[in-house]
């Protein structure tokens, strides 16, 4: 039954696998449903949705499969629509237009794009709707927004199409996040790697142990005498320091859960996560908000901490070259730092020899990203890998071998 | 069609969908994942299930120490071994030695039950996948003493959790899922109620009014949910504060907001809402 809702749910993201479209089928032939179609929609989300982040996707679907509702389409922004009222005719497509469309996203070359939008950006000086060469919104040219084109790149404002098969401007990392929240439970695997194990930090002696209780016992001339040993522990202290503000708030957010999830089920022997804003200067923050009443001096902390600590930085490292180089350059103005970003970095990392740079520009656009310079200068100081599942497990990799 | 279906109780108010939900995963006799805001009720669903269809109920409360196996039974090698070197009880019998953890408990009752596999989220990360099997087929070996405990009835296992990404996918697809959304300002009004039944009708509202406004001040670290609204209302009540003051002054704060950042949060709103003309 309904295997077309199927489809359509996965369509829209919901990621239904086979084995519970069947307990569907299975509750419905058990009359679970009831005949309502009201019950059906609560029965179907529970069995074939588990995660409420999803409910918003499942109802979409079901709105569209079953059609009862009306299909909002909030990507598209009210003064979108206003404009699109007084020229109606603006955004109308031919059906050859459409068929372009799966044509032309074949073969955009995305650095042929940019170059192009580069050129363009430099010889428009005035706001622009319509037509088919310059950015504005409408239109057909592949720049701007809200347009149709096969193939653009969207500047700003709302997607309307959603064929824009780049988006240039403030949402980097937005495709990246379905990945990074797939990889989780991955990376939490990877992130267990990062101990070794040892009987020597102390505690209460819990566990039985056997060879030693048979000697014992053997000892004493078969009297039991029972030997208890402390279970192993992990002794690896981590210092996480998280680049918060902007963009890098999501990355620094689920860095410090996975960081944390790890360490509270017992992996690491001290955590200390501290938040910093593009770079490290000479305090460090207790809270993502940056709080000044809760903060220590950088070279406190420094000082506090053993050199045995093994430092991870999550940060994309893309700055203006000034936070890095000058004095007095932090981005944040009541920042006043008296020396160098630079300087900090390197004290950072003389004093942590053990030390990884987690950053979440994937690897291969680490040489043109807006902030390659910086990012490349941090690279001479740190090791700096990828905030991905296999980048994780290389990270892990070079922090143990490191001691 | 069960016979027996999930009604609300004296003290408890669930939503259609959440019914709905309890319904199916007894029907289906698959575990029942609940996840919602902390307190939100999520643990007090169990006790309403199993007093709901007359049941009893057998608690796990999962901690990061917990490992799955603790659920299903735990050998007591330290005792055998004092009684071989003392001669008390029979150690040649295993079977003395074995004692069953809450999930062995709940397999080998006689009768059916209710399992609250309660915080499942805080465990091990392997911990959920470790129970796969035994959850599917609501049996396990013990190698032991060669004997197998496989449930008579299979019992109805409901698990909560607060954090989702931590919880494998197969583990997911074998659950029936509900999230318990937060209560809007109506049922919230009813489960007050369940709790306060003789309260001053002004008081509530006010109380109402004054937390979800609360509830939407920005830059709170953790919202108040419903057990610190039910305590603030208690509170409130027993001091006998005037309704007109709850929503000016929110008296007694810290029954409701734990951390100090919080509080200060929730005074700089209170004061800037108090230079605002009354509206």
């Amino acid at each position: 039954m309904f295997e077309g809702f199927f489809h359509t749910l996965r369509a829209h993201g919901v990621p239904v696998a086979m084995d519970e479209w069947l307990t569907l089928q299975d509750a419905l032939g058990r009359g679970l449903a009831d005949s309502s179609l009201s019950r059906f929609h609560s029965l179907a989300r529970s069995l074939l949705v588990k995660s409420e982040r999803h409910f918003d996707d499942y109802d979409i679907a079901f709105a569209e499969y079953f059609g009862g509702v009306e299909q909002a389409d909030d990507a598209i922004a009210d003064h979108v629509w206003q404009w699109l009222d007084e020229h109606p005719e603006a955004l109308r497509l031919t059906d050859e237009q459409r068929g372009q469309i799966d044509h032309a996203i074949s073969r955009i070359d995305l650095d042929e794009m940019r170059r192009r939008l580069e050129e363009r950006l430099a010889n428009q000086t005035e706001a622009h709707r319509g037509g088919s060469r310059h950015i504005g919104t409408g239109g057909t040219s592949p720049f701007g927004h809200s347009g149709w084109h096969p193939g653009g790149i969207r500047v700003g404002g709302e997607s309307g199409h959603r064929t824009a098969a780049q988006v240039a401007g403030e949402r980097r990392f937005r495709d990246y996040r379905s990945d990074a929240t797939l990889g989780v439970r991955e990376m939490g695997v990877a992130l267990r790697r990062l101990r070794r194990l040892t009987t020597r930090i102390e505690g209460p002696a819990t566990e039985l142990s056997l060879d030693d209780t048979i000697d014992a016992t053997a000892d004493h001339g078969g009297q039991l005498r029972l030997v208890f040993r402390r279970p192993r522990r992990n002794e690896v202290r981590v210092l996480l320091l998280l680049d918060v503000g902007g963009s890098m708030d999501e990355h620094a957010e689920l860095a410090g859960r996975l960081f944390s999830a790890v360490n509270q089920s017992g992996r690491f022997r001290e955590l200390t996560v501290r938040y910093f804003h593009n770079c490290v200067y000479d305090r460090l923050y207790e809270t993502a908000t940056m709080l000044p009443g809760r903060s220590e001096p950088t070279t406190d902390l420094l000082a506090r901490l053993s050199p045995g600590h093994r430092l991870v930085v999550v940060g994309d490292a893309c700055m203006a070259p000034s936070e890095l180089a000058m004095v007095g350059g932090a981005i944040d103005y009541g920042q006043r730092n008296d020396e160098p970003g630079w300087v900090w970095l390197e004290r950072l990392a003389a004093r942590f020899p053990a030390a990884a740079w987690l950053n979440p520009v994937p690897a291969g656009d680490w040489h043109r990203v807006h902030g390659a310079r910086t990012l490349n200068a941090v690279r001479t100081i740190f090791p700096m890998f990828e905030l991905s599942v296999d980048g994780l497990e290389e990270a892990v990799e070079h922090l143990m071998a490191r001691s | 069609m069960t016979a027996a279906t999930f009604q609300s109780t004296a003290d408890y108010i669930a939503s259609d969908d959440l019914r709905g939900s309890v319904d199916v995963a007894v029907t289906l006799e698959r575990p029942l994942l609940v996840r919602g805001e902390p307190g939100t009720g999520k643990t007090r669903l169990a006790e309403a299930v199993a007093a709901n269809l007359g049941m009893d109920l057998i608690v796990w409360g999962v901690k990061s120490t917990t490992r799955a196996q603790d659920g299903l039974y735990v050998y007591d090698t330290v005792q055998r071994l004092y009684d071989s070197q003392f001669g008390e009880g029979d150690p040649a019998d295993i079977a003395r030695y074995i004692r069953l953890g809450r999930l062995g408990e709940a397999f080998a009752a006689p009768e059916r039950v209710v399992l609250l596999i309660d915080e499942i989220d805080k465990a091990d990360l392997e911990f959920p996948n470790d129970l796969l099997w035994e959850l599917d087929r609501m049996s396990f070996h013990i190698p032991e003493t060669g004997e197998t405990v496989s449930a008579r009835r299979r019992p109805v296992v409901i698990i909560t959790s607060n954090a989702e990404k931590e919880l494998p996918d197969a583990f997911l697809r074998r659950c029936v899922f509900h999230y318990i959304a937060f209560p809007d300002r109506q049922q919230m009004a009813e489960i007050v109620r369940v709790h306060h039944p003789d309260l001053d009708d002004a008081l509530v509202g006010a109380a109402l009014e004054a937390f979800y406004t609360l509830r939407r001040f920005d830059g709170l670290a953790k919202r108040p949910s419903t057990s610190e609204l039910i305590d603030w209302v208690q509170a409130l009540a027993l001091d006998g504060i005037d309704p007109d003051r709850i929503m000016r002054e929110m008296p007694f704060l810290g029954v409701v907001l734990k951390t100090p950042q919080d509080l200060d949060v929730t005074r700089r709103h209170l004061a800037l809402r108090a230079r605002r003309p009354i509206d």
